[in-house]
């Protein structure tokens, strides 16, 4: 167990560090910084003390050296758009989009799990071809315009939902949905051909044949060899979600969570505020990774943390 | 009973047994059984009408794409009292013709989702190539790339480097490829790991053939099926992205039309014009859809095992059948 945390955490660190690494080398050496965050008609005087006060002026392994210094300080420097430390900002938008992610991926295995397994018990049946038709139009449906359908249908036509804005618990309804439904699909998907695998394991028919209930065979014996693959996807789908999903929908209603952070900073220009984002997104994406590997630990006593 | 005729003609028809013949034949089997599948039909036309409208877009378009009257601005669809005839599915916010606009933004489609397709599967599977055929220091060194890429979700990254460098078709394609090429690397692998201690492979070795040719000629055929299916998955999920970054407004710019871009233009108008919302995202959803469902028939009907499967079920159902 201790070596497996040292392990994990080790490359935990190393797609952090790769994410750093890319957003330096995209903001330093493809593009100028200076272009990005001063107006066009900046005089070349006044570039040239931009660039001294923000030191990039000096050799870009200074610069880097730099700059890692200061992310493991957690040292963002501060919002050109807001005036206040990045990690001020970032730290406060973040819950905002962790009550739109949770209770989104809680309804996806709530919605997901049954739908799965009831389509599984009959393959080739009613209900089968129903959730593999609903999952199909729902991995091809791009979310933005979900978001949008909800919009145009629940606040404008039928006006039972505010469109825009965050806050209340009638503003989660439409992003939670948006985050939801598409992810329902896929895990309905995987949970389905994973029950259709193992129903037709032998365990299965021996454990029928001894006079176990069908219930429990397929509840408990199956579901929990199935649930591996499921586990697997659902904690991509949270990681998705956190680190890409969101943005979109967030964006769409205008919550005010760590996302629709990102698309104002980009708007605005704001580097170091959209450095200082993806790098906390990155370490949550890290922590819900390791999070994963240890449930997988609990379902699967055969798994090996190594 | 056979005619003497026919006897001969089947015999000469035996003569052609060079790979034209069998191309043929397998092409037209191939159709049969599409024609028994009537989704992965569905999937297949969905995809031959987007080549089509790509290829004849200048002449399938009622109007000009890019100009607009502003007189005509938010004329709603021909079925609605106040539309016309002339915009069958209304105009926009300029005055410009819906219809002709997702007609026009088949083009971009089809264009980023083939250049990031080729792109990222040349690279990923010459990667996965190398990983699984050379193994040791060259297989670790790419798989913890692999590894350390898939683990972080390609979106944020994305519009990070969109968002510095200029946004465009050819910046789009090349992020969407960066994003996307560890994925054939990984399975490209993991086939050549599994075909690399087959006998054949072993004989070809023993015989003197150099890397280069036992890797195109005896393991690379065995990555066409698999390859395949995977690249149409990707074709998908590449036309999501770019619908995604374009109505982000980090990828495809005004004044070309792409569809995710009219719908991001047009929820502006979410509250007088549904129109301009509804039907590019349309036009995304029925050729993701189209080309999921060719993907998943192609899944079944190009794997060898798959199809064994399929065909065992087959004939235990006749006989079964039979039986009663």
């Amino acid at each position: 167990m201790g070596r497996f945390a040292v392990r994990r955490i080790a490359q935990g660190l190393i797609v952090i560090f790769g994410v750093t690494v890319v957003v330096f080398v995209v903001t330093r050496l493809v593009g100028d910084p200076v272009d990005v965050l001063l107006p066009l008609e900046a005089t070349e005087q006044q570039r040239r003390e931009f660039e001294h006060r923000l030191g990039f002026d000096r050799p870009i392994p200074v610069q880097f050296v730099d700059y890692v210094e200061d992310l493991t300080r957690f040292d963002f420097g501060e919002s050109f758009w807001q005036h206040r430390p990045v990690m001020e900002i970032v730290l406060e938008h973040l819950p905002r989009t962790f009550t739109l992610v949770i209770p989104a991926m809680l309804l996806m295995v709530v919605l997901a799990v049954p739908l799965g397994v009831l389509a599984a018990l009959r393959p080739g049946g009613l209900l089968d071809r129903v959730t593999v038709v609903l999952s199909l139009i729902g991995l091809s449906i791009p979310q933005f315009w979900l978001a949008l359908l909800f919009i145009l249908v629940l606040a404008v036509e039928l006006r039972i939902l505010p469109p825009l804005g965050g806050g209340s618990a009638a503003h989660m309804v439409m992003p939670v949905l948006s985050l939801a439904l598409p992810a329902v699909g896929r895990l309905a998907m995987i949970v389905r051909s994973s029950m259709i695998d193992e129903l037709n394991q032998q365990y299965v028919k021996m454990a029928l044949a001894k006079g176990m209930p069908y219930a429990r065979v397929v509840g408990v014996h199956a579901l929990r060899n199935a649930s591996i693959p499921a586990l697997t996807l659902s904690g991509w789908e949270f990681i998705r979600a956190l680190a890409g999903y969101s943005v979109i929908v967030e964006y769409v209603f205008q919550w005010p969570g760590v996302g629709f952070l990102a698309m104002q900073s980009i708007e605005r220009q704001d580097l170091f505020l959209l450095q200082g984002i993806v790098f906390v997104v990155a370490v949550m994406v890290v922590i819900v990774n390791i999070i994963v590997d240890i449930l997988y630990k609990a379902v699967d006593p055969r798994v090996k943390l190594a | 009973m056979r005619t003497q005729e026919q006897v001969r003609a089947r015999r000469r028809r035996e003569l052609l047994r060079g790979r034209p013949y069998e191309v043929l034949r397998s092409l037209r089997s191939a159709l049969y059984e599409l024609w028994g599948d009537k989704v992965g039909l569905f999937g297949l036309l969905v995809v031959l009408g987007l080549v089509f409208v790509a290829i004849f877009a200048p002449l399938l378009a009622p109007h000009d794409p890019a100009v607009g009257r502003l007189q005509d601005r938010l004329t709603p669809p021909f079925w609605s009292a106040e539309g016309s005839t002339r915009f069958l599915l209304g105009t926009d916010e300029q005055g410009r013709d819906i219809l002709s606009r997702i007609i026009f933004g088949t083009r971009v489609t089809i264009l980023v989702g083939g250049s990031v397709v080729l792109l990222a599967g040349t690279f990923g599977t010459l990667m996965g190539l190398i990983a699984g055929y050379k193994g040791g220091r060259w297989d670790s060194i790419i798989m913890r790339v692999v590894d350390t890429q898939v683990a972080f979700p390609g979106l944020l990254l994305a519009l990070v480097i969109l968002a510095v460098i200029q946004p465009s078709v050819t910046s789009v394609i090349v992020v969407l490829a960066i994003n996307g090429w560890m994925v054939y690397a990984r399975m490209t692998r993991g086939v050549v790991l599994s075909v690399k201690e087959t006998p054949y492979v072993d004989a070809a070795e023993i015989v003197g053939c150099r890397p280069r040719r036992v890797i195109l000629r005896h393991i690379l055929p065995n990555l066409a099926s698999p390859l395949l299916t995977l690249a149409v998955l990707e074709f998908a999920r590449i036309i999501l992205a770019e619908a995604a970054l374009s109505f982000l407004g980090l990828g495809i710019q005004p004044p070309q039309a792409s569809w995710g871009l009219m719908v991001s233009q047009g929820k502006n108008y979410l509250f007088n014009a549904w129109w301009l919302v509804t039907f590019p995202g349309l036009a995304i959803a029925l050729t993701v859809l189209g080309v999921n469902l060719l993907a998943s028939w192609l899944r079944v009907a190009a794997d060898p095992q798959e199809r064994e499967k399929r065909f065992a079920a087959a004939t235990s159902q006749r006989a079964t059948q039979g039986a009663v």
